[in-house]
Formats: C-alpha cells, sequence, structure tokens
C-alpha cells in the first residue's frame, strides 16, 4: 500500500532547476531513504512535502488526500510530522510542554480556545507526554528548559514530540547531521525502535551508515532528478550514484 | 481554590487583600506629619492604581505571553471610554452598562485592527499597530467630532436623553452609580492622626479588578496560555505542530483589546468624561512601560509596574522647589541649593524625564523588570545562605 | 493641472523631511540592524542647534546712551550683539541673519558627536537583543531626550527665521509660463527641496563611489562575509549611525523656519517615518527616499479642499491608510529586499 504518491514534480529557484519532473512513492510502513550529494534537492523536495514550498508543477498525493497548496499545519493534522535538520524546539518551554502541545495539537485541533482548562490537571495530555519522555530517555529532565539541552538530546526531544502524535508519516532531515558516532547510533536505535509502531519513515541522510542501517529502500536524487532508487545492497553497487557521489572515481 | 493550584491561590489571595486593605497600606503616614505627602490613600489615585492595573493584565496575555509588542493598546481604551460615555449619556447612569459596552465596542475594533494586524509579525506588527492607533486618534481629533467631541472631549450634558433615567438632577447632571450606590460615596474613618478614606467606586474598580485578575491567572495556567507561549518560543515549530498559530494570536489579541475597554470603561465609570488623547501613541508607550517595568509574561508584574509609575507620577509631579528646600532645610543652604538644584530638572514637569530614564535602566539592566530585580535579590539571599550552610558543615564540629 | 503642479509642490517640504529622516533609519536598520525609535528626536535636536545658535549670535552686551532716551524719557539702553562688534554692524546682522544656514555647519559635529555617543554609549550593546528590547530602549532614549529639551527650551515652539532674502514667496506659475499669482511658492521650501537633494545625493554618492561606502553596502548585504574578510565592519558602521545622525540634525536644522521648533517635533515625524521606511522597505535606501517623497505629495493631495469634502479627515489619515494597504498587500513594501525582517 502506498502511503505517499508524488507524480512529476518541478521546482526551480529564478533559473536554477531545482527539481525535475520527479516522481516517487513511499510504502506504507517502511523506511525510506533519500540520499544524494550537496545541493541535490533533497530539502526543497522535502519542503514540497511539507508544504513549505509550492511546487510549480506536480501532485503530491498523501492517502487520497492531495498535500499541494496545503498549510503546514494541515499537513501536520492529516497525519504527517517532520523533524528538522536543525532540531525547531520551544526552547523557552519545559520538556514536558515541549511535548504537550503536540499532543493537545492531535487531540484538540489546530486551534482550540481551552482558556479555563488547566493544563497540569489535563491527565491524559500528561501521562502522554510522560511516557514519550521517557521513550527517549529524557524524564529527568522533564522540568527544564528545552534551549539548555545539548544538541544530541534536543534533536531527540523534537523526535519525541513528533512521536507524541502518532503521525501516520514522519519525515526526518538528516536526523544524525553534526552528531557523535556514539549518539548516530542511538539515534538508530531509537528510530529502529519506533519502526514497531509501524510508522513510515522518510529519512534523509548524508551518512551511509545510518541510510545502510535504517532504510528499506533508499532514493538516490542527483541534480534534481532521481537517478537511481531500490534495496540498499542495490544501491551500494550501483556506478550511476557511485558517479554522482564521487564525480566518477570507483569506490 | 476557585480552580488554582496552591500557588495561585496564595498569589490571588495575596493581591486580593493588599486591594482591599489599600486605604490603610497606603495611608501610613498620619494626616498632618510632614510625611502625608507621601500617602497615595485616597480614592482618585487608588482607581487609577488599579484601571491601569487592568489595562497592563491584559496587555501583558498579548505581549507577555505571545511576544507580540503592540504600540497601539491605547486606541482599544479610547474607544472603550468613548462608548461607555455615550451609554451614560443614552441609556442610564449605572456604570454596569456603560463598562459592559466598553468591553464589547473595544472587543469589536480590537478585532478589526488585529485581523489585519496580525498578518504581519515582528516589527511590522508594531508599527501596524501603532499606524492604526494614530490613526483613530486623528480620527477622533477631527472628522469624528460628531461622536467624540474633537479637542473639548466627550462629556455628559444637561439635556441628555437618557432613556432609563432623568437628563437632570435639580439643575445638575446626575452623578455615576452602581445600583444606586454612588461612585463618588466616601466612608472616612478617623484613627488618631490618620484618615483613612474607603471610597464605593475603589471598591467597585477593585471587584473588576480581582475578576481580570483571576481571568488573568486562569489563562496563564491554561492549554491556551501554554499554546500563546509556544507562538512566543518557535512559531514554525508551531505551524508544523498541526496548530495553527493565527487564531491563537488574534484571540490574544481581542482579549487584551478587551481588557483594555473594561479600563476605558472604569475610568468613565470613575469620570464620566472621554478624550482623545487617551488615544495617542505616548498613552500606548505608557502601558509598555507599566508592563516592561513590572516584569512581561508574570502574572503579578504588571500590575505593580502600573502601580508604581502612577504612584511615581503622582508624587514627582506633586514635589516642587519648596518641598526639597523642606526636606534639606537641615542642611547648609550652599548644599541644600546645590541639591536642589541637581534634583530640579527631576520633579514637577520634569517626571516624564525620570520616567524615561527610569524606563531606559530597565529595559538596559533587567529586562525582566521588578519581577526579576526580586528574583535576582532572593537568588543572592538563597545562595548566601547556602554558602553559610556550605561554609558551617564544611568546618569540622567542634568537639563537645 | 495647475492645481496638481501645486499639490506636488507642497508635498515636496514634508516629504523631503520624510525622505531625509527615513533614509537615516534605513542606514541604521541596513547597517546595524537596530530599529532606531530615537531618531525622531536626533531630527529635533537638529532644529534646535539652529535655535541655540541664532539664539548665541543674538547674544548682547547693553550700553547706555546719553543722547537719546526711551519713552519714559530715561537714557536709552542699547543692545549691541556681539557678533555686531566683532564684525561691524552690517556684517553682523548679516551673520545673525543667516544663522539657520550657519545651523548645518554649526550642528554637524554636534550631531557626530551625538550620533557616536549614542551608539557607542548604549546602541552597541542592544545589537543581540531582540528588536522588541531595540524598541524598548530607544523609546526611552526619545523620551529623555525630548524631555531634555524641553527643560532647556521650554514647551512652546520657539520661531527660527530664515534669512530674509529667503521670506516671502515667488510666483513659480509664471516662471515656468502659466497664469501668473496661481502658483505661488514660498522661497525657502523650495531651499528645502534643493538642500534635501543635495544631502540624498550625497550620501548616495558616498556609498556608490567610496571604497568605505562599498564596504558599508557590501555589509549591509552580508554582514558575516565582510566580517571574515578580515574588514572591521563595525568601525564602519559606527560611522554610518554618526552619519544618519547628522542627516536627521541637517534635515531639522533647515525645517525649523518652515515649522518653528518645538519639542514633540521629534515623536511626530517619527511615527510617520516609520511608515515611511515600512512603505518604501525595510533596508532599501532608494525605497525610503521615493517613498518619503510619494507619501509627502500623496499627503498633500489629500488636503485638497475639493478632497477633503469628499472624504473628511482623509488628509489626516492617508499616509496611515496606505501604509497598511502596502502592507498587507507587498510586506515587502515598495522596493524592499527578500529576507528582511520576514522571519
Amino acid at each position: 500500500m502506498e502511503i505517499l504518491r508524488v507524480e512529476g514534480v518541478n521546482k526551480s529557484f529564478g533559473g536554477l532547476k531545482a527539481l525535475n519532473n520527479v516522481n516517487f512513492k513511499v510504502n506504507e510502513g517502511t523506511v525510506h531513504a533519500i540520499i544524494g550529494p550537496n545541493g541535490a534537492g533533497k530539502s526543497t523536495f522535502l519542503n514540497c512535502m511539507i508544504g513549505r514550498l509550492a511546487p510549480d508543477t506536480g501532485t503530491v498525493m498523501f492517502g487520497d488526500i492531495s498535500l499541494t497548496g496545503m498549510k503546514p499545519h494541515e499537513i501536520n493534522q492529516v497525519g504527517v510530522s517532520r523533524v528538522f535538520q536543525t532540531p525547531e524546539i520551544f526552547g523557552e518551554l519545559t520538556l514536558l510542554e515541549n511535548i504537550m502541545i503536540p499532543a493537545l495539537a492531535k487531540r484538540d485541533g489546530d486551534f482550540a480556545l481551552h482558556a479555563f482548562a488547566r493544563v497540569d490537571q489535563d491527565a491524559e495530555i500528561r501521562d502522554k507526554a510522560m511516557h514519550m519522555l521517557e521513550d527517549v530517555g529524557l524524564a529527568e529532565k522533564r522540568d527544564i528548559i528545552a534551549s539548555s539541552l545539548s544538541r544530541g538530546d534536543k534533536r531527540r526531544l523534537e523526535l519525541a514530540m513528533c512521536l507524541s502524535q502518532d503521525p501516520k508519516l514522519l519525515l526526518l532531515d538528516e536526523p544524525t547531521a553534526g552528531m557523535s558516532r556514539a549518539d548516530t547510533n542511538n539515534t538508530i536505535d531509537l528510530l529502529k525502535r519506533i519502526g514497531d509502531r509501524g510508522i513510515t519513515k522518510v529519512v534523509i541522510e548524508h551518512d551511509m551508515h545510518v541510510v545502510f542501517s535504517l532504510a528499506e529502500k533508499v532514493t538516490v536524487l542527483a541534480q534534481g532528478t532521481i537517478i537511481a532508487e531500490g534495496k540498499p545492497e542495490d544501491i551500494k553497487g550501483d556506478p550511476r550514484v557511485q558517479e554522482a557521489y564521487l564525480g566518477g572515481a570507483h569506490l | 481554590m476557585l480552580g488554582l493550584d496552591k500557588k495561585d491561590t496564595s498569589l490571588f489571595l495575596l493581591v486580593l487583600l493588599l486591594v482591599v486593605l489599600a486605604p490603610f497600606l497606603l495611608n501610613p503616614f498620619p494626616e498632618n506629619s510632614e510625611l502625608a505627602q507621601f500617602n497615595a490613600g485616597y480614592p482618585d489615585l487608588m482607581q487609577r492604581f488599579l484601571i491601569f492595573g487592568i489595562f497592563a493584565i491584559g496587555f501583558n496575555i498579548l505581549f507577555g505571553l505571545t511576544g507580540y509588542l503592540s504600540f497601539g493598546h491605547a486606541a482599544f481604551l479610547g474607544v472603550g471610554s468613548y462608548a461607555g460615555v455615550w451609554m451614560m449619556k443614552l441609556l442610564t447612569m449605572n456604570v454596569l452598562p456603560a463598562i459592559i459596552i466598553s468591553v464589547i465596542f473595544a472587543g469589536l475594533f480590537s478585532l478589526l485592527v488585529g485581523y489585519i494586524s496580525l498578518r504581519r509579525s515582528g516589527i511590522y506588527f508594531s508599527i501596524l499597530t501603532l499606524a492604526f492607533a494614530q490613526m483613530s486618534f486623528s480620527l477622533a481629533y477631527s472628522v469624528l467630532t460628531p461622536i467624540t467631541n474633537g479637542e473639548t472631549g466627550l462629556q455628559l450634558a444637561l439635556d441628555d436623553p437618557r432613556i432609563l433615567g432623568v437628563s437632570q438632577v435639580d439643575g445638575s447632571i446626575p452623578l455615576a452609580h452602581f445600583f444606586g450606590v454612588n461612585m463618588r460615596d466616601s466612608f472616612e474613618l478617623s484613627l488618631g492622626g490618620w484618615l483613612f478614606t474607603f471610597n464605593a467606586g475603589y471598591y467597585l474598580c477593585a471587584v473588576v479588578m480581582m475578576i481580570a485578575f483571576y481571568i488573568a491567572v486562569r489563562i496563564f495556567r491554561s492549554p491556551f496560555g501554554m499554546m500563546l507561549r509556544a507562538v512566543k518560543s518557535n512559531q514554525q515549530r508551531m505551524n508544523f505542530t498541526g496548530l495553527n498559530s493565527r487564531p491563537y494570536t488574534l484571540a490574544a489579541f481581542v482579549i487584551s483589546g478587551m481588557y483594555a475597554g473594561l479600563a476605558g470603561g472604569l475610568m468613565v465609570a470613575m469620570d464620566p468624561l472621554a478624550g482623545a488623547e487617551r488615544m495617542q501613541w505616548t498613552a500606548s508607550g505608557e502601558v509598555v512601560l507599566m508592563t516592561i517595568l513590572g516584569g512581561a509574561g508574570t502574572l503579578i508584574g504588571p500590575v505593580l509596574g502600573a502601580g508604581f509609575i502612577k504612584y511615581c507620577e503622582n508624587i514627582f509631579s506633586k514635589i516642587n522647589d519648596n518641598i526639597l528646600y523642606e526636606w534639606f532645610s537641615a542642611l547648609p543652604e550652599a548644599v541644600s541649593d546645590i541639591l536642589v538644584f541637581v534634583i530640579h530638572p527631576f520633579i514637577g514637569k520634569g517626571w516624564h524625564l525620570t520616567l524615561g530614564i527610569m524606563f531606559m535602566l530597565i529595559v538596559i539592566f533587567l529586562p525582566g523588570g521588578i519581577m526579576e530585580g526580586f528574583q535576582r535579590i532572593g537568588k543572592l539571599f538563597s545562595r548566601k545562605k547556602k554558602k553559610e550552610a556550605d561554609a558551617s558543615g564544611a568546618t569540622p564540629a567542634p568537639a563537645e | 493641472m495647475d492645481a496638481i503642479l501645486l499639490q506636488i509642490l507642497n508635498g515636496l517640504d514634508k516629504g523631503s523631511a520624510y525622505a531625509l529622516i527615513a533614509l537615516g533609519l534605513t542606514l541604521i536598520f541596513g547597517t546595524l540592524g537596530v530599529v532606531n525609535f530615537a531618531h525622531g528626536a536626533l531630527f529635533m535636536i537638529g532644529a534646535f542647534c539652529a535655535v541655540t545658535l541664532s539664539r548665541l549670535l543674538s547674544l548682547s552686551y547693553t550700553t547706555i546712551d546719553p543722547e537719546r532716551t526711551d519713552f519714559l524719557g530715561n537714557p536709552l539702553k542699547v543692545e549691541t550683539p556681539y557678533v555686531e562688534a566683532w564684525f561691524g554692524p552690517e556684517t553682523g546682522a548679516a551673520i545673525i541673519d543667516w544663522s539657520v544656514p550657519l545651523g548645518i555647519l554649526f550642528s554637524i559635529p554636534i550631531m557626530a558627536f551625538i550620533g557616536l555617543a549614542m551608539e557607542r554609549g548604549l546602541i552597541k550593546y542592544f545589537y543581540k537583543r531582540p528588536h522588541a528590547d531595540q524598541i524598548l530602549v530607544t523609546f526611552g532614549l526619545a523620551i529623555v531626550l525630548q524631555e531634555i529639551i524641553k527643560y532647556f527650551f521650554g514647551a512652546n515652539p520657539i520661531p527660527t527665521p530664515a534669512p530674509d532674502v529667503f521670506a516671502g514667496s515667488f510666483d513659480f506659475g509664471a516662471m515656468i509660463g502659466m497664469d501668473p499669482n496661481v502658483i505661488i511658492y514660498p522661497y525657502w521650501r523650495i531651499v528645502y527641496f534643493l538642500f534635501a537633494a543635495v544631502i540624498i545625493g550625497g550620501v548616495f554618492a558616498f556609498l556608490q563611489y567610496t571604497t568605505f561606502g562599498m564596504v558599508v553596502r557590501a555589509g549591509m548585504a552580508d554582514r558575516q562575509t565582510v566580517g571574515l574578510l578580515g574588514i572591521n565592519i563595525d568601525k564602519r558602521f559606527t560611522v554610518m549611525f554618526a552619519l544618519a545622525a547628522v542627516v536627521a540634525g541637517l534635515a531639522g536644522v533647515m525645517y525649523a523656519p518652515i515649522n518653528s521648533p518645538n519639542y514633540h517635533m521629534g515623536m511626530d515625524f517619527l511615527v510617520l517615518s516609520f511608515v515611511v521606511v515600512v512603505v518604501g522597505g525595510m533596508g532599501s535606501l532608494p525605497g525610503a527616499v521615493l517613498a518619503g517623497f510619494v507619501l509627502g505629495i500623496l499627503e498633500s493631495f489629500a488636503s485638497m479642499a475639493q478632497v477633503v469634502s469628499l472624504l473628511p479627515g482623509i488628509n489626516q489619515i492617508i499616509i496611515y491608510l496606505v501604509a497598511i494597504v502596502i502592507l498587507l498587500t507587498r510586506p515587502r513594501g515598495l522596493m524592499g529586499r527578500k529576507g528582511v525582517m520576514e522571519s
């Protein structure tokens, strides 16, 4: 079953063609990686999927909902969450609040004027948030301010925020960028664990180690076009991919 | 109590106690002493404390929580005032309908202004609100004269129709009342050298302010309040979390506009007139000052800021050179001359200079306002205690 | 046709003032990234430089002329300005007469000093703080400056006339071949406009053709990179702040004869100038100038009797209305750069 189907997406910035007729499918419950050299159009592609950029032509279908033209919060409400390249969290709020907010958004919709309810007495949301924090190993830090976390912890917090919404599709933009090897491995473990919940994931990644330990399917993007697609093992040996990455030199 | 947690309940009770006992607390000096000029326990000033307190509490819901800096909130106060006076002219001298209509009109007007201004953020938002407020001010001064009575300001007149009341009583304009309780009625209590005034208008303001404060506390602790803080913290993340930030900010804007209208309505209830100068951008600047000075984003800070500024305004504007000479009469003449010369620019009409300097100092050194100051002092003490405790723990106990 | 020309001319002097203040605001915002609410106060201080100079020049000593008597029959006290004693009566009188133009020279060092002191003493510490803090601290500073002026000069406007040569008006219409007595235009206003044009041209030339200006423009576009090239951009930006202060000050000096300086004129102009900057496009120097003149002229059109009778009060709010429409339809302003203050 396809959960995401991208058809004929084009996007130009001035004279630069960032995406050239991209077609792309993701099957439900799988981990799908998008790789490619710098400037290949990976981030543009992701931004077109989540409504941050509007593609010039083409459609992005999520199940039978068209995501093109939808606002970011609407896309989230239909079940697509995103982890950013640099962690986007609520820096001035506590960890617990950081997770309660997405949980509330999931339960109460994109706007709710609950001006007389008490946040701290909402047992359902609190428990859920606590669970999430325990899952990512940040439970003891629940009352500290999020901006004081280390980068790795911020990343984990952001992941927990997305997971608290039980998304159908999770988009991850370089989830291990700038992490130490140990942190990277922790993150891989964490991402594998979420796999158990049956969330479909699209990962954009530079680090081949991460890609090959997570992904079931890999799509290679170069200069705005898809040049290869397949199982990780196949991609590893594909000469076109090597050329795109290494400019012709052989591994 | 009342759906507040323990900490908030005690805060609420503390504010309640201060407000109820204000006529005593603000009059600490005997009537005939030289220090009586520092008393603030007279109705007019105490009413202003509360009214501007309400204004600042409301402004804080917008600025303190969402970080949107509006430079036009005085316009809502002005609109509320005009609506209130008209209610008293046309309907009744009972202040309740006037206050209600003030809130409604200010709410509607802020809905319009907010709907447009909130399409931009940051400095653009500030300038849009400023433009709207200046526009309202100019209009109130010129074209809208039939409604606002222009430069003179809107006042009650002897021939007001007043459907549910009388146009005049014994040839003069009837007084504002709350179901028969006259706003100007006061009970004076003389104790020894002290004179305490308990004014009906003040206590009406007190009740309204406590309700306004209570609602603000509830908003701060609600999911809605948390979302507003999320707006301030990271609007992008908020949108990608499935939340639509626009209605949240608009709701905050309208709520704070309604608070401003409430303050305007109460002003009218205490003194039934309204003028365009209430809408000027310097008046908007004043409420920003109060909120920052007290501590934006804190519950009680804006109330303290409002009280502090209104008290200083009152005291500083009253002091003149003669009073200064009286104070320094014990000093040699040359010294007191110099002191008076130095202090002179800051008192009387120079109050705004003092205010400006105070404001700059706060923004530079204490961006969190008075509340941050308290916290810092508190930390200093607790650290000292801790150090002492550490020190005593570290030194080996003497042999007994 | 002549009515239109008249309104355009009438809008020029106010437009010039808006353009000059907005130019300074944009320079400061573009280089330092600071929103300066005290910029109107600099304009006001400039105007008071003119007032101060004309007072200094008219400082007099008193002599008693025993040969003449006043109306009470006492010997007449004659006040002679020092400049007349030093330079002779005629030159002296001319100097006093020309005190406003001389104020240009007088105000440059004063404004430059105030600008430097402001940037080094206060603004410097606010580069990294949020825009709200910058607005607030400069707002506080504006109050302080305006109250200081009020303390020394009082609350009433102080008439400061232009030199006699420029007093009165001339028939502009007749000059360009129209019917006489249709377009009567005061001399000083045309002087003000030409002056503003020279200043604006000077600032642009400075930025365009000097190495210093080139570095500043590069810094406006990408501060970090210029810093990485080993150029001390901060020092140059400080100079730009002083320059912006001088521009605002000069605008004020020359405005003194048009509107008698009072302590709150800065605030009055500031609000409008901000609107001008926003309409022109935050960070765009040509935008600021263009918007300044456009809005000045638009305001003058809105003040026409026919327009006002049709839409009462429109002259009071036209600028704000335009600003609101522009901000909503074209948030970058007329000539704004992409990405400035958008996040």
